[in-house]
């Protein structure tokens, strides 16, 4: 049973780390914690969702258009938002962000009402048995759509320019306005593909989770508790986080009480930052 | 080639540059002295668009720069290396420096001027693979230079350039800076070591408290009794 639980949980911790990834970034280059991130899953949700439903196309292969709609609606929201307060006081950054996730997720509540939906029956399907551990495609295919998908994003920002330029603003604005660097765009660029990690977990979570408004709310929690535990700036610390909470998920859900799992997550969470403030990985490299 | 014209800049309303009047010519070493807080660092980060002036003007090539984002600055041709460094501190020693040819596209271009930086810093090279924040005081503030000259600048300014590096290192990184400007880079060199900038420079500017209290070519400075006794404790 615990090695079940083990493979469910490091499952969940993918795409969980997928999100938290983006989050991540987002603070790193602008300061920002989104705390709409949740929100922008939700919208991914719904998206494939209705891509399943209106166009049958599968919620893994709508993964690209979630992508790209959800970077788009980041570069929107910044531009018409974020870059305003960018600049301004913490508590007006907290509020623009906090009241971005609220509204969204009030606006889905009207649009699409509160209750659960479901796929029917993703594309891939079934258990695969080894030994006594049942693995659940459809978690299977989710979490390696969001391993890859992280790997590029990682790759790009490792490897490209403006990956580069991502890095040179997360370590230090002032060096990177010196270097010609335009902040404001790369910001916007950065906030766009924050969001579209946020995306491509919420295209790849609706094969097989439920879907309903208040979701947004649940991996908002959990991407912005994987990111102070990882250690904010540090996008692999993000990563570590995000696995450890898919782990105390699965296994306090199992040995403690399912009710309790959320409780115990955010336990742990404060032990971290109690005895280690900074995270476990500190302010590591983008 | 650089105009500046009763320029007057802040922080929160608090006046740091109280109508500053100078300029500077393509192929000379200016030199910026004063003591600390007299309002060098506010003058150049008014020159870099970091910061916007309250009043008066910046003119470089004839275009008038002091409302124009940092970046159109840089793409004119100024390149600030700012007091403290600023380095990318976990990117490598050559990661800065592409960083500093951000806005060329040609890699050639780029390669070219990697090189360069590379002969006239070969230690840059030795650690071109190392975390820039690895590297000593001295290291650090050779691998800033050579960021800012990634670029290729028509004007290079340098910030305080001997804070926290050893005498020696100074004086070798002083020799670099004369040898850049032969090659044809105009030298905006802005120092609390007044004596060794004024030997550097052609022309000086001194600053007090927000104001040009003196200039002259960096002989005459040296003589002059004010510098003597303010600055060089003669
Ligand atoms: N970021 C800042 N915020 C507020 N005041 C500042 C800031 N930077 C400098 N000052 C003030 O502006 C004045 C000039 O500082 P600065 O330009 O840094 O002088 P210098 O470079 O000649 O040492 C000083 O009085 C300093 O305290
Ligand atoms: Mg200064």
């Amino acid at each position: 049973m615990f090695i079940q639980l083990v493979v469910s949980g490091l499952l969940l911790g993918c795409i969980y780390s997928l999100i938290s990834m983006g989050l991540s970034l987002i603070w790193g280059v602008m300061g920002i914690v989104n705390f709409a991130h949740g929100a922008f899953v939700m919208l991914a949700m719904y998206a494939a969702y209705y891509g399943d439903q209106l166009l049958r196309i599968d919620p893994l292969l709508f993964t690209p258009v979630a992508i790209l709609l959800l970077f788009f609606l980041g570069v929107l929201v910044y531009q018409i938002i974020i870059q305003y307060v960018v600049d301004g006081p913490y508590v007006s950054r907290l509020l623009a962000t906090f009241g971005l996730g609220f509204f969204l997720i009030n606006m889905a509540q009207f649009l699409w009402s509160p209750n659960f939906r479901t796929i029917k029956e993703s594309m891939v399907h079934g258990v695969w048995k080894i030994g006594s551990v049942m693995i659940e495609l459809p978690k299977l295919a989710s979490s390696l759509g969001s391993i890859l998908v992280a790997a590029l994003v990682f790759l790009f920002i490792r490897k490209t320019r403006t990956g580069q330029a991502i890095q040179a603003i997360s370590a230090d604005k002032m060096g990177a306005a010196l270097m010609g660097i335009n902040l404001k765009r790369i910001a916007a660029f950065s906030f766009g593909l924050g969001i579209a990690c946020a995306g491509a977990a919420g295209s790849l979570l609706a094969t097989f989770y439920y879907i309903f408004p208040d979701v947004a709310s649940l991996f908002g929690l959990i991407a912005l508790v994987a990111v102070a535990l990882g250690g904010f700036g540090s996008v692999e610390g993000a990563f570590l986080g995000a696995l450890i909470l898919g782990l105390v998920e699965t296994l306090g859900g199992y040995y403690v009480d399912p009710n309790w799992k959320y409780a115990l997550m955010f336990l742990i969470y404060l032990g971290i930052v109690l005895i280690r403030p900074q995270g476990l990985l500190g302010r590591g490299k983008v | 080639m650089l105009e500046i014209v009763n320029l007057k800049a802040g922080y929160r309303g608090v006046p740091a540059l109280q109508g500053v009047t100078l300029e500077v010519h393509k192929g000379e070493i200016v030199g910026i002295i004063g003591s600390n807080g007299a309002g060098k660092s506010t003058l150049i980060r008014a020159i870099s668009g970091l910061i916007k002036p309250t009043e008066g003007t910046i003119t470089f090539k004839g275009i008038r720069i002091d409302t124009l984002p940092s970046h159109e600055i840089v793409r004119l041709g100024i390149i600030q290396v700012p007091e403290g460094r600023h380095l990318f501190g976990k990117q490598t020693v050559e990661e800065n420096l592409k960083l500093g040819a951000y806005l060329i596209k040609d890699e050639k271009k780029i390669k070219d001027h990697l090189e360069h930086v590379y002969s006239i810093f070969p230690i840059l090279k030795e650690r071109k693979k190392q975390r820039a924040e690895t590297l000593s005081g001295g290291q650090q503030q050779m691998l800033a230079i050579g960021r800012g000259l990634m670029s290729n600048p028509e004007l290079l300014i340098v910030d305080e350039c001997s804070l926290g590096v050893a005498p020696i290192v100074v004086e070798e990184i002083f020799r670099i800076l004369k040898t850049i400007n032969a090659q044809g880079t105009t030298i905006m060199l802005v120092e609390q070591k007044v004596h060794e900038a004024l030997e550097l420079a052609h022309r000086a500017y001194v600053l007090q408290t927000g104001r040009v209290v003196m200039h002259g070519t960096g002989e005459e400075l040296l003589k002059s009794e004010l510098v003597q006794k303010a600055y060089l404790g003669i």
